[in-house]
């Protein structure tokens, strides 16, 4: 079976205007050359089409054994006005943490 | 064990305006603190709290605020803790008034420094670009308020009165926590790193029981303890705004590595340049270190600059958002609340042509489900849009309620809402045009003499 992020990983969502920032923080620091080879911005892009509508910035904190990803065009319009029931898309973290990993 | 003058501890009693109540209480009567900063102000908050004031210019202060004081009062004036909030939101000094009634009931004593000048819709104008955009700030809707971001150094005079107790309107979150640390080892604020350093700490502690587990946990995978009692944090910080994170002991919850840095990415939109009023701070280097037991030691910290603009937050008025919600369960769920979904819109399309339709239960949060194998046994379908007026706005709940006598079989549950919605968009000031001001309330209470 198949891995996903969310088994090596863990995230949490925050929210500035219509962008979301994602954070992915691996459990173990063994894992974090993984999460930098595998989960970039092409994959990110691709696994999150259809919800991140705006270009992603990866930063890279090796110290942390995190990456922090900035997604633009993420929340309809915006936390205050969009139409969406989760409006700062708080609960994206565990969308990107269904990305494969394998 | 370092002295008070070595280290000063600064708990965090509230990361959002209708936070819990109870771990302030504890931290304050058991955390052996001397500052408890309460942060009560999302983006939109102080928007919503200048529409009360509009209505009553006693009000516009935080909802929870009185039910606050109430409980900590007492504890911080026998213990002698001083309290920094941003509950004063839209406006400050009637919270102060609020307060004082407070002190004459319990009868305490209390002196109040209250700053003000973060409102500045008075000194904006309608062709102010917004950051979002690019496009006026006139454009998006009718404004109904303007404040912009004050920094610690907006709060120093107010700790230099020796009040008990400090509100604030629109401040940074992190400032509520830079201010006290600075105040109480005489920092030079022109001394980057150490500010640096502090807003770290401060932006660890903003969001409460985040940093303690809260918003955390994850059953199987990421337990946290006791969660139902979970503790609020603090900081022991020495005189260069290294830290190390702590909570009452008993408390529930657990502060980690892990739960340390997830809430030190949170927001954080460059990790390398995270802005405040106060700084700009690098958290790249931040080094993480467990002591022991919910004890995590925090160091590492640097500036990168410190921007010359601070950040306004505007409110406008953004319509009214009319939805409506029915359930339908057992074989074929899906598929029904997908026919009610194109009935609406065959019904809605043209009053509403941005019409959202959620299926909640599969594909409401994220626009698809990630599950291939999806059957769910019930669905919830709920719609929504948006309308310049609260009648042309319920007429989606109306449509939705009438898929009971119009619709697919076995809808039940219906219910219809109508909201007013309030939007915010961001624009920048110059730092030189915003002016702080310190006003001291106080009450003295004396006993009654025979």
């Amino acid at each position: 079976m198949s891995r996903r992020l969310y088994d090596i990983a863990h995230c949490r969502a925050g929210d500035k205007g219509n962008t979301s920032i994602l954070s992915l923080i691996a459990y173990r620091d063994a894992d974090y050359p993984l999460l930098v080879e595998r989960v970039t911005v092409e994959a990110v892009a691709r696994h999150m089409r259809g919800i991140v509508n705006g270009e992603i910035r990866r930063y890279e904190l090796p110290k942390l054994g995190a990456l922090q990803f900035v997604c633009e065009h993420a929340l309809s319009g915006g936390v205050t006005t969009s139409l969406a029931l989760d409006a700062h898309g708080k609960s994206l973290s565990y969308a990107l943490l269904e990305m494969p990993i394998d | 064990m370092a002295s008070r003058r070595e280290r000063v501890r600064i708990g965090s009693g509230a990361g959002f305006s209708g936070d819990r109540l109870e771990p302030a209480v504890v931290l304050a009567g058991q955390g052996d603190i001397d500052y408890l900063a309460l942060e009560c102000l999302a983006e939109r908050t102080i928007a919503l709290a200048q529409l009360r004031k509009q209505r009553n210019p006693l009000d516009g202060y935080d909802p929870l605020l009185k039910r606050r004081v109430d409980m900590l009062l007492p504890i911080i004036k026998r213990k002698g803790i001083k309290l920094i909030s941003s509950f004063g939101a839209a406006n400050p000094l009637a919270a102060a008034d609020a307060v004082i009634e407070i002190a004459k009931r319990q009868k305490l004593s209390v002196k109040v420094a209250v700053v003000t000048g973060d409102d500045v819709f008075g000194q904006l104008a309608a062709d102010n670009i917004a950051m979002e955009n690019g496009k006026p700030i006139g454009e998006f809707g009718e404004l109904i308020s303007a404040n912009a971001y004050l920094g610690a150094e907006a709060l120093l005079p107010a700790l230099a009165t020796g009040a008990d107790i400090i509100i604030t309107g629109r401040v940074a979150d992190p400032s509520l926590f830079v201010a006290p640390i600075a105040h109480h080892f005489g920092w030079n604020m022109a001394e980057l790193d150490r500010v640096a350093r502090a807003t770290i700490v401060g932006h660890l502690l903003e969001c409460a029981g985040q940093v303690c587990g809260g918003y955390f946990a994850d059953p199987g995978l990421k337990d946290v303890p006791d969660m139902a009692h979970i503790g609020f944090p603090y900081a022991d910080v020495d005189s260069e705004g290294n830290a190390v994170l702590g909570k009452v002991e008993g408390t529930g919850g657990s502060i980690t590595v892990a739960t340390v840095k997830e809430q030190l990415l949170y927001e954080a939109s460059d990790p390398s340049a995270y802005v405040t009023p106060d700084v700009t701070a690098d958290f790249s280097g931040v080094r993480l270190e467990r002591l022991g037991r919910d004890r995590i030691a925090i160091a590492g910290g640097r500036a990168s600059g410190k921007s010359p603009l601070l950040k306004v937050s505007v409110g406008y008025r953004a319509g009214f958002l009319g939805e409506g919600e029915i359930s339908y369960a057992g074989r074929n769920a899906l598929a029904r609340a997908r026919l009610a979904g194109a009935i609406l819109r065959e019904r809605l399309d043209a009053i509403f042509p941005e019409l959202r339709v959620d299926l909640i239960g599969s594909t409401s949060s994220h626009g698809r489900s990630f599950d291939a194998a999806e059957n769910p046994y019930e669905i919830r379908l709920r719609v929504a849009g948006r309308a310049s007026t609260a009648e042309e706005a319920g007429i989606i709940g109306e449509e939705v309620e009438a898929l009971y006598l119009n619709g697919p079989a076995g809808g039940g549950g219906a219910r219809k809402l109508i909201t007013e919605q309030i939007g915010i968009v961001s624009t920048f000031i110059d730092r030189g045009a915003v002016t702080p001001q310190v006003t001291v309330k106080q009450w003295c209470h004396e006993p009654a003499t025979i």
